[in-house]
């Protein structure tokens, strides 16, 4: 019990002196930019429809479930703002989060893994280059730029999902729903959603980084820290998500 | 000059290393056989201090690379060029672009050079025409020989090939030995070679050095060691069943 507690202690403390080490090199020139902008494509370009499918149809899903208990309680005129706050604050983030780790972060993982078991990462150390600085700190950047980017585009999809269950399905009026919207949503939930979209940003990219460099050899290392990389970079979005919003109650 | 002085390393309690000494002089071109998975790998590696040793040192030009930090190592590294065992050219690079790396990010030489300097080597290598083919367009051969113009374009005073031949036929196992060793003579490295190539290999390399049991058995001129009354080198080169070389059987 013990051993396991600090071979799992060590592993963690590995982990993070990766992040801090990554973090140091974002502020060292030289800057990766063509890289950067690689990584900005590579994570936005593999998201986008998903992110669009899934942040329309979570809003649909939620206009329907939201609309069936307000009517209840005769206060359907709330769905507007319901639907946008739990999107802005809570859905959207996570479940942009999520996606991503499935479609870019499992990518990004087999991808420096693959460069990991042919040598390439060795060969960039033998030429004298910090791996990091060229693999790493570009993807870490980039998923702090664009989770904030998708989650936005989610937030908006979902609203406008909502909007057509709500307003074009069930009837209510386009005024009810975007006026109560604009009365009920403040400025602290989006800047809550951003938060979590960038701290998510930071999670995925770094488990699915980690995961990759240090992969065992062979298909089956990739493998296993493919896998590796999008469980972890889950577990901890829902876990960073409690913790967050708890102190954003 | 390299010099390695009592080199031991185990994995997972398996000695790999066990006390070696090496010494390879100024623009010699040695080169080091041995059966596989007898750790020759693993050896090329602690010259350019992808692995740490557990005990012994590696000197690279009068300086321990065991005991120095990462900046320090890093000054050493420049001084080398490494052909991998499977080329480890970056997937996502032409042939140009791989070429081109290494001086585009170690030196500030302007566009135009750089893209000259790449384009002769090219030439050098045969290649000239396929600048814009992938790697994963190319063969093994070509992508041996893309590794070694791409370990030579920063003129490195020590090279280190790791079974550069390997899985290559005949013809083209030649001309990689007959380009190692022009380059050899128009550059004047240091080199250091991984093979299992024999007896072509006498005809390439100034020493040739075999690797045993985690020590070298014995170094010498090609014509000491073909002519070896050892019976590990004897059965080496002989590729015989008998002796004290396992084999399968």
């Amino acid at each position: 019990m013990g051993v396991c507690f600090l071979s799992l202690l060590r592993r963690l403390g590995h982990m993070f002196i990766f992040l801090l080490k990554s973090c140091y090199l974002i502020f060292v020139p030289p800057f990766k930019f063509r890289m950067l902008l690689q990584r900005i494509r590579f994570f936005g370009n593999r998201s986008l429809l998903v992110i669009l499918l899934t942040g329309a149809f979570t809003g649909m899903v939620l206009a329907l479930q939201i609309y069936y208990t307000l009517r209840k309680v005769g206060s359907e005129a709330m769905l507007g703002p319901a639907v946008a706050v739990s999107i802005v604050r809570e859905l959207g983030p996570v479940l942009c989060g999520l996606m991503i780790t499935g479609r870019a972060g499992s990518a990004l993982a087999a991808e420096i893994g693959i460069m990991r078991i042919t040598e390439q990462i060795d060969a960039l150390t033998s030429m004298a280059l910090n791996p990091l600085r060229y693999l790493i700190v570009p993807s870490i950047v980039a998923a702090v730029i664009t989770f904030p980017l998708l989650t936005s585009i989610f937030d908006l999809v979902g609203i406008w999902g909502g909007y057509f269950v709500g307003v074009k399905l069930l009837g209510l009026s386009a005024g009810t729903y975007f006026s109560k919207m604009q009365d009920f949503m403040t400025m602290e939930d989006i800047f809550i959603g951003m938060y979590k979209a960038v701290s998510f940003g930071v999670i995925v990219s770094w488990v699915s980084c980690y995961k990759g460099f240090y992969t065992d050899f062979g298909a089956e290392g990739v493998s296993k820290a493919t896998t590796s990389a999008v469980v972890m970079s889950s577990v901890l979005i829902l876990i960073w998500d409690y913790f967050l919003g708890s102190l954003f109650v | 000059m390299i010099e390695i002085v009592g080199l031991k390393k185990s994995f997972n309690g398996q000695h790999v290393l066990n006390g070696l000494n090496l010494r390879v002089c100024n623009k010699e071109l040695m080169a080091i056989i041995g059966k596989s998975g007898g750790g020759k790998s693993v050896l090329l590696k602690h010259l350019i201090g992808l692995i740490k040793p557990d005990e012994g040192s590696v000197m690279i030009e009068g300086v321990d690379i065991t005991a120095v930090g990462e900046r320090e190592l890093d000054e050493i590294r420049d001084k080398f060029g490494v052909v991998f065992q499977g080329s480890a050219l970056f997937d996502s690079l032409t042939l140009y672009g791989n070429i081109a790396f290494p001086l585009r990010e170690k030196t500030k030489m302007a566009k135009g050079e750089i893209r000259e300097r790449a384009m002769s080597a090219l030439e050098d290598v045969g290649l000239q025409g396929m600048e814009n083919k992938f790697p994963a367009e190319i063969s093994g051969g070509m992508k041996k020989r893309v590794a070694l113009a791409r370990a030579l374009i920063t003129e490195p005073s020590i090279v280190l090939f790791d079974e550069p031949t390997t899985g290559l036929d005949p013809i083209i196992c030649s001309s990689i030995h007959r380009l190692i060793m022009t380059t050899h003579e128009k550059y004047g490295f240091t080199g250091v070679m991984i093979t299992h190539e024999i007896p072509e290999i006498f005809d390439v390399a100034d020493k040739v050095a075999m690797l045993y049991n985690g020590t070298i058995v014995e170094s010498g001129t090609p014509d000491e060691i073909r002519n070896s009354s050892n019976p590990v080198i004897k059965q080496f080169i002989t590729g015989s069943l008998e002796g004290p070389i396992e084999s399968l059987s």
